[in-house]
């Protein structure tokens, strides 16, 4: 009879373990978890920009039916700030602005929706009446909703300690060399450009239960978070006080997160200690119009940027100036993005030899700004991107043949870029390639003349992209201010009769963790996939690890499984050579099966982890019990996944609106361990990509109101607005992490923007249109084209 | 949401008679609107008066040259009417094209015009056909029903029972969404009756679905989409916003009339 075994290894497209749960309604998601005797706590939130707090009158409020309490900054008054995780220090050696960032508004309210008080009641609904029973006096200051408005002489001062609302002023790269290197150049492009402000918007909204055993003194929280152990350290350590042998973190199933859900946000602060003044436990869940004033935003930077060139298209230097909106407080990791996760990526895949950027980070009377899916890196990229495209217009050089021109070869790695980062390898000539024939770029012409006949304006853009991921080496980003370390942890627990536990600090909320992490445990000590079960998400279940950002699971996380699997692996040798007789160095270990080499001698896993925990026949003098090993591992440099993105879109130039028809995504993402999962990935990102570039926009009023503050006004993509993705791989290696893997999750969101644009301004080649803005909106594109006759019309 | 009491009454009279002893009452149809309303707390009614359970407010009939939809005819039911579909195809097309799947699955016609939000759909073509709203009292014609942004002829208490459209010779309809609500941006509905009568209403682009005399003028002496092509819309008193600006929308006005007539044929 022959058994057929699918091959469920490293490189197989395996079936989500994750999904029948999750499509089957079965998921436990934050907002699912009741507890008994449990209470709940609404916010309430400042309607205002900015303004005094002259006072707070709960009294009506806590008289209303099934308040248990209402709490304001005043009752909270002896607890800490919710604290920064990163220090950046300015040009001149000064340490960054940081003002305390009060978990309840402390005298002052900085941004619509900054909380204030907080009703704790027997149901969501008395919680909620009673919060619109407070009566809070404000006497309402002018705002600064702009980092022009913030900037501009007179402006509110948003923070005592932060003068002229600057919260550093940094610069990277060697100034002297860049100008004396535009000072000889044949040509000098420059463009300004603005990198819209995104609500990241995970469908699932954030969510927090705190819980107090009062016979242990032992608090749980339940969050919704991407790294439970950080907020542990964060909550215990900073603004609680309480130590982590008695601060229990879960983040069970986290419906999506990108970036939004990695930082500690005052909710989870609020609901750990109301239940514990409580005895109670009290949860909270964010509603969607929540979710837009408090989850922190992405990107928003102005920026202007010049490009220095030699006759023949070469880059030659490269000077960036950027504005940084910080919002109102600094959000966990916000400081870090538009300095060492953007400024660090401007070479690109580009030999240019002279790189400076200035980057001042503004406060604002808006939401806190922080990492949000490519965090920095899309900004470097659209600016990057959308520079080579000017230039080579302007050149009057092929897009193509610019880029080619400018690429680091394939045989220069490891490659040492002028701002800081070493890249270990790549090949984007490759990746070019393929995208260019799988996207038929050679055949586009025709294709925008059948346009044409349609009354459509057909245009084809590409971006060829590096990003850097799998962060990161603790010594490097604890020297550029980062105040933690970035290795991860992994555990390996081999049960006695041979299956495997996975312990990960890495967490999964969409990634697909629990399916790749087991393929690549069963792919290495060749357990069956249905065998491996991958735990994350519990600072009570895993040894203490970092979670998951920055695209660093798999490259960090699947690193630390490999070491701790070594390990396992060097011990179960010398149990196999101790029941086989044999010495160590001839024992050999293949998917499952250790083997005396060149004997038919042989002993299963399963063999090894029962001797292991039934020590009878054991070398119990030499080799303790057991089968459990657990590794930490810190990288040694960042992942430099990288790769070529092309876009084709197609105008209604009678209303503007813009169509992506078609996308391709070449991308090195390293080695593969799931390619369904990375086809995924990419695809989620290009999503969110083509959303920023043509549909979405965080936009305040003057006042500092957020006008785009629900799914009525701020524009998500849809399955509509997005053509199938042709997703492809190039694979050259990691050098530096065990599994030569490079990192997925975020290149989809940083590689397509600029495509799209570009193809956008393609589209629009006999308009005369250099350069358009994020995001393309149909009126925006509209204004281009009837403010401008085609140039090329007679 | 606040609470509210909840009636389910068995006939128009009933409903009427509990409409009026609450004036704080409110009609509820398929709750797309209303209940999200309810929901942000926008809304504070005492009861909820669920017409769902009317048999007087259902159905779909052809006589003659009319075509009288029911109040509580669902989004879903008018696209599928075969009725529908022979008599006024741009109709069944448009509510086809409502919201998305759940919103047609549960929202009516009779709510979505007793609403008259300024970007719904099916107010452009009720003002563009001439129709007539059926109350439990009156018979009021389009041209008097739509008042305002939100605002229509409806006393408090006056129930909407059927929409009667007269059968036109040509109608058609486009619309341009709003990208994030996907609600209209600017629409056009334009028909020629069979009295020769030729109506162009737009939605969207201003607070209330209007007429547009001036495109109306020019597709009565030529219909065609070259007519109106070139007939510009006054951007005052439109609709202005962080997706379109009052000039955008009068744009569009010109754009989907045109298009209106060509889909009308
Ligand atoms: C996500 C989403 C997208 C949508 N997109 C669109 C769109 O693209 N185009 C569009 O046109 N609409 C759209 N809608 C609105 C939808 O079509 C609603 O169904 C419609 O506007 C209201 O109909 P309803 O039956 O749901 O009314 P309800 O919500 O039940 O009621 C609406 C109002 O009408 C009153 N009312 C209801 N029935 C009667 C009656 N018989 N007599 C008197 N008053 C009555 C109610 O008291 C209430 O004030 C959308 C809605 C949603 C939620």
């Amino acid at each position: 009879m022959n058994v057929v075994v699918p091959f469920e290894g490293i490189g197989a497209s395996v079936r989500r373990k994750e999904d029948p749960r999750f499509l089957s309604g079965r998921g436990q998601y934050t907002d699912d978890i009741v507890r008994p005797n449990q209470a709940y706590a609404c916010i309430l939130r400042s309607p205002h920009a900015h303004a005094a707090i002259r006072g707070i009158d709960t009294a009506a409020a806590k008289a209303m039916p099934g308040v248990l309490a209402v709490f304001t900054g005043a009752d909270m008054a002896g607890i800490g700030g919710l604290p920064c995780g990163w220090q950046i220090h300015s040009k001149d050696g000064s340490p960054m602005a940081e003002p305390k960032h009060p978990v309840l508004a402390e005298g002052k309210v900085r941004h619509v929706g900054d909380p204030v008080a907080v009703v704790v009641a027997e149901t969501r609904a008395q919680a909620r009446d009673a919060a619109e029973a407070i009566v809070v006096d404000y006497e309402v200051l002018p705002a600064a909703a702009t980092m022009e408005a913030a900037l501009a002489p007179g402006a509110p001062a948003i923070h005592e300690g932060a003068p002229g609302n600057i919260c550093y002023d940094w610069h990277l790269g060697d100034k002297a060399a860049t100008d004396a290197a535009f000072a000889a150049a044949h040509k000098v492009v420059s463009f300004e450009t603005s990198n819209n402000r995104l609500v990241p918007n995970a469908m699932e909204p954030r969510a927090a239960i705190g819980d107090y055993d009062t016979a242990t003194g032992e608090y749980t929280l339940w969050t919704t978070s991407q790294n439970p152990h950080v907020i542990r350290l964060l909550m215990g350590a900073f603004v609680l006080q309480i130590p982590e042998a008695k601060l229990r973190v879960i983040a069970p199933d986290v419906g999506g997160g990108f970036g939004s859900k990695i930082f500690h946000y005052a909710e989870e602060a609020i609901v750990t200690w109301a239940a514990g003044r409580l005895g109670r436990p009290v949860k909270w869940t964010a509603d969607r119009t929540e979710s837009f004033m408090s989850d922190a935003h992405g990107r928003d930077h102005v920026t202007k940027a010049e490009l220095a060139l030699d006759k023949d298209g070469k880059f030659l230097a490269l000077r960036v100036s950027t504005l940084a909106n910080m919002g109102a407080y600094l959000s966990t990791f916000a400081p870090s993005v538009p300095t060492y996760l953007y400024a660090t990526l401007l070479a690109g895949c580009y030999t240019t030899p002279a790189i400076y950027a200035e980057v001042k980070a503004v406060f604002t009377n808006t939401v806190p700004v922080d990492a949000y899916r490519g965090a920095g890196r899309p900004e470097a990229t659209f600016l990057l991107e959308r520079l080579v495209d000017i230039a080579a217009a302007e050149m009057g050089m092929d897009r193509i043949e610019i880029r080619r021109r400018n690429f680091i070869p394939p045989d220069a790695f490891p490659y040492q870029t002028p701002v800081a980062l070493q890249y270990d390898s790549g090949n984007y000539h490759a990746t070019l390639d393929a995208a260019l024939q799988a996207a038929d770029w050679a055949g586009f012409e025709a294709r925008r003349a059948e346009a044409a006949r349609r009354g459509r304006l057909r245009g084809i853009g590409c971006s060829t992209y590096i990003e850097a991921c799998g962060i990161a080496p603790s010594a490097v980003v604890g020297s550029l201010g980062a105040r933690a370390g970035l290795y991860e942890v992994g555990t390996i627990r081999v049960h006695p009769t041979g299956s495997v536990t996975v312990l990960t600090g890495a967490h999964s909320h969409g990634q697909g963790h629990e399916t790749t992490f087991a393929q690549l445990v069963a792919d290495q000590l060749g357990v069956p996939l249905a065998q491996v079960e991958v735990v994350h998400g519990d600072t009570a279940r895993v040894p203490f690890g970092m979670g998951t950002y920055g695209s660093r699971s798999l490259a960090v996380g699947g690193s630390a499984m490999v070491k701790a699997m070594d390990k396992i692996i060097a011990k179960g040798k010398r149990i196999a050579a101790h029941l086989m007789e044999a010495s160590v160095e001839d024992v050999e270990f293949d998917r499952g099966t250790f083997r005396v080499a060149g004997t038919d001698k042989t002993k299963s896993l399963a063999e090894i982890a029962l001797a292991a925990y039934v020590p009878h026949n054991y070398p119990i003098e030499e080799l303790e019990p057991g089968l459990e090993e657990t590794a930490f591992y810190d990288p040694k440099n960042f992942t430099y996944p990288g790769g070529c993105h092309i876009a084709e879109v197609e105008i209604d130039p009678e209303t503007g609106q813009v169509q992506v028809v078609n996308f391709t995504a070449v991308d090195d993402v390293g080695r593969v361990i799931n390619p369904m999962i990375v086809e995924g990935q990419v695809q989620g990102g290009v999503a969110q990509g083509v959303g920023q570039a043509l549909l979405e926009q965080a936009v305040y009023d003057a006042e500092g109101q957020l006008l785009s503050g629900s799914m009525m006004d701020y524009c998500l993509p849809r399955a509509e607005d997005l053509p199938p993705v042709g997703v492809a791989t190039h694979t050259t290696l990691c050098t530096h992490n065990p599994l030569g893997v490079k990192g997925c999750g975020e290149v989809g969101a940083i590689g397509s923007p600029p495509a799209v644009i570009n193809a956008v301004v393609d589209a629009l080649r006999d308009y005369g249109v250099r350069h358009i803005e994020m995001p393309a909106t149909p009126q925006r594109i509209w204004s281009i084209i009837h403010a401008k006759r085609p140039a090329a019309a007679e | 949401m606040y609470d509210f009491a909840y009636h389910k009454p068995g006939s128009v009279a009933d409903a009427v008679k509990l409409l009026t002893a609450d004036p704080e009452a409110r009609p509820i149809s398929g709750g797309q609107t209303l209940l999200p309303a309810l929901k942000h707390r926008l809304n504070r009614p005492t009861a909820l008066v669920d017409l769902s359970g009317i048999a007087e407010l259902k159905g779909i009939r052809k006589e003659g040259d009319t075509l009288t939809i029911g109040a509580l005819a669902r989004h879903v039911d008018v696209a599928e009417s075969a009725e529908v579909t022979s008599a006024i195809p741009a109709l069944a097309r448009m509510a086809a094209n409502i919201g998305d799947i759940q919103v047609r699955n549960r929202g009516t016609i009779g709510g979505s015009v007793a609403n008259n939000d300024p970007a719904a759909d099916y107010p452009a073509a009720v003002l563009g056909l001439g129709a007539t709203i059926v109350t439990d009292r009156r018979r009021i014609a389009a041209d008097d029903f739509f008042q305002g942004m939100f605002t229509t002829a409806l006393e408090p208490g006056e129930l909407l029972v059927a929409i009667e459209f007269p059968i036109p010779e040509k109608a058609g309809y486009a619309k341009m969404r709003n990208p994030a609500s996907r609600y209209v941006m600017t629409g056009a509905f334009v028909a020629r009756l069979r009295s020769g009568e030729v109506r162009v209403a737009i939605n969207g682009a201003g607070p209330c679905v209007f007429r547009q005399a001036e495109m109306e003028k020019a597709l009565s002496a030529n219909w065609s989409p070259e007519a109106v092509a070139n007939i510009r819309q006054s951007p005052e008193g439109l609709n202005s916003d962080i997706h379109g600006s009052a000039e955008y929308r009068a744009h569009l006005v010109t754009v989907m009339a045109k298009r209106a007539v060509a889909e009308a044929g």
